[in-house]
């Protein structure tokens, strides 16, 4: 029995002179939600589809489930997939579009019902796929994905489309599959959705890894940051100069200044500043967040 | 191998696409066996590209599938659209990437496909054959046709052998269109093509150099439903015509296996 869900090493893929995916190595481990994150065309769908086996990697190797990536035959029995968007075949209705994927893959009938109750569409489930909403579709790309009731899902930006209750529905719906011992691997170019829910992430910019690992170790790595305001904007400079003459680097940011500090160092800036004669506004300790620790990585903002 | 059949078959027995395949394969049986006893004295004649069907031919023991044979190319144009949509709709609808999720065996699915496909082909033909005859049955006393020798065991044995070519052409036809639709990933693409190639290229050339009817593809096809055409025997067409479905078989299967899925 492996303990990884998901194991890839020096993993390439090249179109044409692009590296769209450069030799990346991740382990993801069994039962837990991880978040692949990285701007749009970062390499993401492109990885994923290496794992599900629809393209042939140009170098390394990849194991799902302990099984090489080589024969997906071996386990995409226990894998639930959507990627790229829900795909289906605008004519039929849910109902008859999960019947032929649960016919494809022989699993039993009554899921589909069962399915489509879960993820909301019990009462259209004989409506035509063309008349769905995208948030509707999105569901059904879901419940097509659990068909197989998975040991891992995969999924490409599953709240794509859908309304503020919606994703909330799709968070609650991951975390419960992850707590019954499904490994969930799901990717969004939007990490504030994914840090709510995500165990474990793996960051992906311009096709190469930036970091792997649990989401906690990733903020520990992070500093703190504390945010100050004064009530004259002209005060601005002088805390910076109050925070740099401590040692801590600090920026003028949205008529704040953020200083790189811990969070115990706050009292004593409060007291530099009022003794420096200046009244704070506001005084508040922060951790970064994820998208905030993405572009300090990448470098990108 | 059974599941993707079962799979495909769901998705043929869609009403639109179900009626809308046996109702132009119904009118165009209706039509041509109709003009034959219709037209029988007709000075245009009324077989195929004006050739006559004299009533002693209609009257011998393979007299009564002669419209069906007739109509095998026509069905075989429609067989190719169809196989043609269901494969190269996967591609425009990305459905591929979920079939070769639940079934990552590309061949099991292509062959799986093929059968599906070929079952619905196969109850389109019996269809088409039971109207023609039955046309061929009502129509014949008014076109003083004699039909004695139609139902005795000489005529049963030319039906069935009729249906069988007729299968073997409409199927041939289909895998064809199961090629262009992999290997033009667009269902309007291969369809447009196939029936531009079928319907007025082959014609055309035909018409220049008579004894390109011996080589061309559709004309091979087409001569297998009737058991063989002037100038072309149905040895040769069934060999040319083979060697035609075997190559395109498998380069579009070799394409389809180690294709990367990227949309």
């Amino acid at each position: 029995m492996p303990n990884t869900a998901i194991s890839v090493t020096d993993l390439s893929k090249k179109y044409d002179d692009r590296l769209a995916v450069s030799h990346i190595n991740f382990e993801v481990p069994l039962g837990i939600v991880c978040g692949f994150v990285g701007p749009n065309g970062s390499g993401k769908t492109t990885t994923m589809r290496m794992l599900l086996g629809l393209i042939t990697p140009t170098t390394g190797q990849g194991h799902i489930l302990g099984e090489p990536i080589e024969h997906p035959e071996k386990y995409l029995s226990r894998v639930g997939a959507m990627i790229e968007g829900p795909a289906f075949y605008p004519a039929l209705s849910g109902y008859e579009n999960l019947m032929v994927l649960a016919k494809l893959g022989g699993f039993p009938i009554e899921r589909v019902q069962q399915l489509l109750d879960k993820v909301g569409l019990g009462d259209r489930g004989k409506s035509k796929f063309k008349t769905y909403s995208l948030g509707m579709k999105q569901r059904l790309g879901i419940a097509a994905a659990l068909l197989p009731e998975p040991k891992l899902l995969m999924l490409d930006e599953p709240t794509n489309g859908l309304d503020p209750e919606g994703i909330q529905e799709v968070r609650a719906l991951l975390r419960d599959l992850a707590n019954q011992g499904t490994t969930v691997f799901v990717s969004s170019h939007l990490l504030s959705e994914l840090e709510i829910i995500s165990d474990y992430i793996v960051m992906l910019r311009k096709g190469e890894i930036v970091f792997a690992g649990p989401i906690g170790e990733l903020m520990a790595q992070q500093q703190p940051t504390i945010i100050a305001k004064s009530l004259n904007h002209s005060d601005l400079q002088k805390i910076v100069e109050i925070a740099e003459a401590a040692g801590h680097h600090a920026v003028i940011r949205n008529d704040s200044v953020h200083v790189l500090a811990e969070m115990d160092w706050a009292p004593v800036l409060n007291k530099a500043a009022f003794d420096a004669g200046i009244t704070l506004a506001q005084l508040a300790p922060q951790l970064p967040n994820l998208e905030e620790t993405f572009f300090e990585m990448t470098g990108d903002k | 191998m059974l599941n993707v059949v079962r799979a495909e078959l769901r998705k043929l027995r869609r009403p639109t696409l179900f009626f809308g395949t046996m109702g132009a394969a119904l009118f165009f049986t209706g039509l041509i066996t109709s003009f034959i006893y219709l037209m029988i004295d007709s000075p245009q004649g009324n077989g195929d590209r004006g050739r006559s069907i004299s009533r002693e031919v209609l009257a011998l023991a393979n007299g009564s599938v002669n419209g069906f044979a007739s109509v095998g190319g026509f069905l075989g144009i429609i067989a190719l659209c169809v196989f043609a949509a269901q494969t190269a709709q996967e591609y425009t609808y990305g459905t591929l990437r979920n079939l070769l999720i639940r079934q990552p065996g590309r061949m099991k699915i292509l062959v799986g496909k093929l059968v599906s496909m070929a079952l619905f082909a196969i109850a389109m033909i019996a269809i088409a054959a039971v109207v023609s005859i039955t046309i061929s049955y009502i129509l014949a006393p008014g076109a003083e046709v004699n039909t004695d020798l139609w139902f005795t065991s000489a005529g049963f044995e030319a039906i069935f052998t009729t249906f069988v070519n007729v299968t073997i052409s409409v199927v041939a036809f289909g895998i064809v269109g199961m090629i262009l639709g992999l290997l033009l990933r667009s269902p309007i693409s291969a369809i447009s093509f196939a029936v531009l190639w079928l319907l007025i290229v082959e014609n055309l050339l035909i018409a220049v150099k008579n004894s390109l009817q011996s080589w061309l593809p559709g004309a091979q096809l087409s001569a297998i439903a009737t058991g063989g055409a002037v100038d072309l025997t149905y040895k040769h067409a069934l060999t040319v015509g083979g060697l035609y479905v075997a190559v395109g078989a498998i380069v579009a299967s070799v394409l389809f296996v180690r294709r990367d899925v990227a949309n």
